[in-house]
């Protein structure tokens, strides 16, 4: 952990290391298309439009990920105090709030076939939503403080606020929906998926993680390029 | 712990004096139940329905317009740093501050609440376990709200970001006080043990997040 | 009771705004903050009062109480004043004193001449008098450390000779004393700390 201290250090491992990411998310997107559009089966009910959950459900997984990844960075800001872990909260936010946002638009894309309207309050896509309104939260808090170092103290404790409420969250939606709603509106069949359907799926979640990595490390370069300048900005300042 | 005490006392004669108590959430609650029949309309079938889930939206943001009165004024005039270099930890006073916000503004409006929804045609069997889950669960809706009022102090935009931040934290406080009351009468114990499970719960964590949060207001 | 500062730097927005400053203060003893604005009289001031901690260098505290900290020793008086205006004078102090430990209201009260003002709203004090409200904290509990930021603004003459009085007796009492000001206190300081000096 300690050779990423530096950022300088960081920058030209995480240079070396993109290329052979980027590679690896065209591999295993090419698979999991391949898997999720070729060989998988159309289901019996829904038909082709199955195929978008080859789409949202490993989105829905990096919306959950990538929150989990902010509040892991931001713990490490509070105990370790590593220089790097508050940048890597921050980047990650959008590129999460982006997955969130495909998640529940192709949620709402897979919905309307069935049952004919663009948004349903099941338990998954209300959950997500409310998902979606954390990852707002946490950007504008971000965006609202200007001092970095403040702003970098308050969203630690706003992405661990976070974390910890969003079991709560997800269990309270699941309950009010069962209260309203009996059935589970997106089948997937839970642990029985065939396994055509299994491995498109995993593969995806693969390519997605890959690509979130690939992002991810785009966007901390790009934030340490920033504060570099604005290191430099300061220093000519004060001369 | 007088110091404690004396913290509690003030806050709430501050609060009866300075207004923004319990007169002003009254009024603003008074006035969205009259906005709600204007616009779903005067069936009373309807408004019956609506009542119980109205009545809580209204108490969510009521609370959570009230609440960045409870570190503002303190830190604008300089009280919060004092209060910071005090015998107590600043957990402690987070926690009667929002204490204090309970007691004068979150528990007068869910007492009030339930029996203001007879302008709602809210069932009449309807209106005890709503007063019971309001009581319950607006203990952890002030805490909640403390919590954002700490993150966002002293920010423009403020309120605007407090409400983003705490009615997600919300969501399942809304939840289980609905439960309470679908006029089954079995959930009313479960939905009321669960609302205090997570007062208790917003007991603890409240001041820990909000004090880390001003003292990163204070340096 | 004394305090000694080590190679102190202090941070703020990613600017150093002092670095490399080393002083001891000992009971009775008066230690005099200048600079130019922007210097970092204030923010040493919260350093000491552990309300921001030093990005270098570190405080030491010997004597006092150890289970408490600098700051929960000290006194801060900053440029806001910590009064409720919805409150009267004497309400405002019985709450400092009650939050803060013990104290003698009417001592303090004489202290900064508001005896005659003592059930008066707030509200409506002047300016000066709202100082000296503000003031009447430190004659009102007794704690080792004071920590003054530009005490004298606001006072008229009077006033401020009540200010050197209350400074005068703290330090007889084997009280420590650090401020910040542009205008002489009334009192001789002890030793002095420039920030900000010309690079």
């Amino acid at each position: 952990m300690q050779q990423f201290a530096n950022p300088t250090q960081f920058l030209s491992l995480a240079n070396k290391a993109l290329p052979t990411i980027w590679a690896v998310t065209t591999i295993l997107f090419a698979l999991g298309l391949y898997g999720a559009l070729v060989t998988a089966p159309p289901d019996y009910q829904q038909g082709e439009t199955v195929r978008i959950m080859f789409v949202h459900v490993p989105a829905a997984w990096l919306a959950m990920l990538v929150y989990t990844v902010m509040a892991l960075a931001s713990a490490v800001a509070i105990i370790f105090r590593h220089p790097l872990a508050d940048v890597a909260a921050k980047t990650a936010a959008p590129i999460g709030a982006v997955f969130c946002f495909l998640a529940l638009a192709t949620g709402s894309l897979w919905g309307k076939p069935m049952w004919g309207a663009w948004w349903v309050w099941d338990a998954r896509l209300t959950s997500m939503f409310v998902l979606f309104l954390l990852y707002v939260g946490y950007i504008a808090i971000w965006q609202a403080i200007e001092e970095p170092t403040r702003a970098a103290t308050i969203a630690r404790i706003v992405a661990l606020v976070g974390v910890v409420n969003i079991p709560i969250i997800k269990f309270s939606v699941d309950w009010w929906n069962s209260l309203h709603q009996p059935a589970s509106v997106f089948k997937m069949g839970g642990p029985s998926i065939a396994f055509p359907m299994l491995w498109p799926l995993l593969v995806m979640g693969l390519a997605y993680t890959f690509l979130f990595l690939a992002l991810h490390l785009i966007s901390i370069r790009s934030e340490i390029t920033a504060r570099k300048l604005r290191n430099l900005q300061i220093a000519r300042g004060e001369n | 712990m007088r110091l404690l005490w004396a913290l509690l006392r003030r806050d709430l004669i501050l609060a009866a004096r300075q207004g923004g108590g319990v007169g002003t959430a009254l009024g603003f609650f008074l006035t969205v139940l009259v906005l709600l029949p204007i616009g779903i309309g005067p069936d009373q079938v309807t408004l019956q329905r609506l009542a119980p889930g109205m009545l809580w939206i209204t108490l969510l943001l009521s609370v959570l317009l009230s609440a960045d009165r409870i570190f503002q004024q303190d830190f604008e005039d300089g009280s919060l740093e004092v209060m910071a270099m005090a015998p107590a930890s600043l957990e402690l006073v987070v926690l009667t501050k929002a204490f204090a916000h309970w007691l004068s503004t979150s528990l007068p409006l869910s007492l009030a609440a339930p029996f203001l929804g007879i302008l709602l045609n809210l069932r009449t069997e309807t209106i005890w376990p709503l007063a019971l889950s309001m009581v319950l669960g607006s203990l952890a809706l002030s805490l909640l709200a403390s919590i954002g009022a700490s993150l966002t102090l002293n920010l423009r935009r403020g309120g605007l970001l407090i409400s983003i931040l705490v009615l997600p934290l919300y969501v399942p406080v809304l939840v289980f006080g609905m439960s309470a009351t679908t006029g089954n009468p079995e959930m009313i114990m479960p939905s009321l043990l669960i609302l205090s499970a997570m007062a208790l719960a917003s007991l603890v964590l409240a001041p820990i997040a909000a004090a880390a949060a001003l003292r990163a207001y204070l340096k | 009771m004394q305090i000694t500062a080590e190679n102190l730097s202090c941070e703020r927005g990613g600017r150093t705004v002092f670095s490399n400053q080393n002083f001891k203060l000992g009971s009775g003893e008066f230690l005099q903050l200048t600079g130019p604005n922007g210097s970092g009289k204030s923010s040493l001031l919260r350093l000491l009062a552990n309300l921001a901690e030093p990005s270098l260098g570190k405080i030491n505290l010997e004597g006092g109480s150890t289970d408490l900290t600098l700051g929960q020793q000290a006194h801060y008086i900053a440029h806001s004043d910590a009064s409720k205006s919805a409150l009267t004078v004497t309400e405002n102090l019985v709450f400092w004193r009650d939050f803060l430990g013990s104290g003698d209201l009417m001592r303090a009260l004489q202290a900064v001449n508001l005896a005659a003002l003592a059930d008066y709203p707030a509200a409506l004090l002047s300016a000066g008098q709202k100082r000296r409200l503000a003031l009447a904290r430190l004659a009102l509990v007794p704690r080792a450390v004071w920590l003054l930021d530009e005490p004298g603004v606001g006072l008229d003459e009077s006033s401020q000779k009540l200010l050197a009085g209350i400074m005068n007796g703290h330090l007889r009492e084997g009280g420590l004393i650090v401020a910040a000001t542009h205008v002489s206190l009334g009192l001789k300081p002890d030793s002095s700390l420039v920030l900000g000096g010309t690079p």
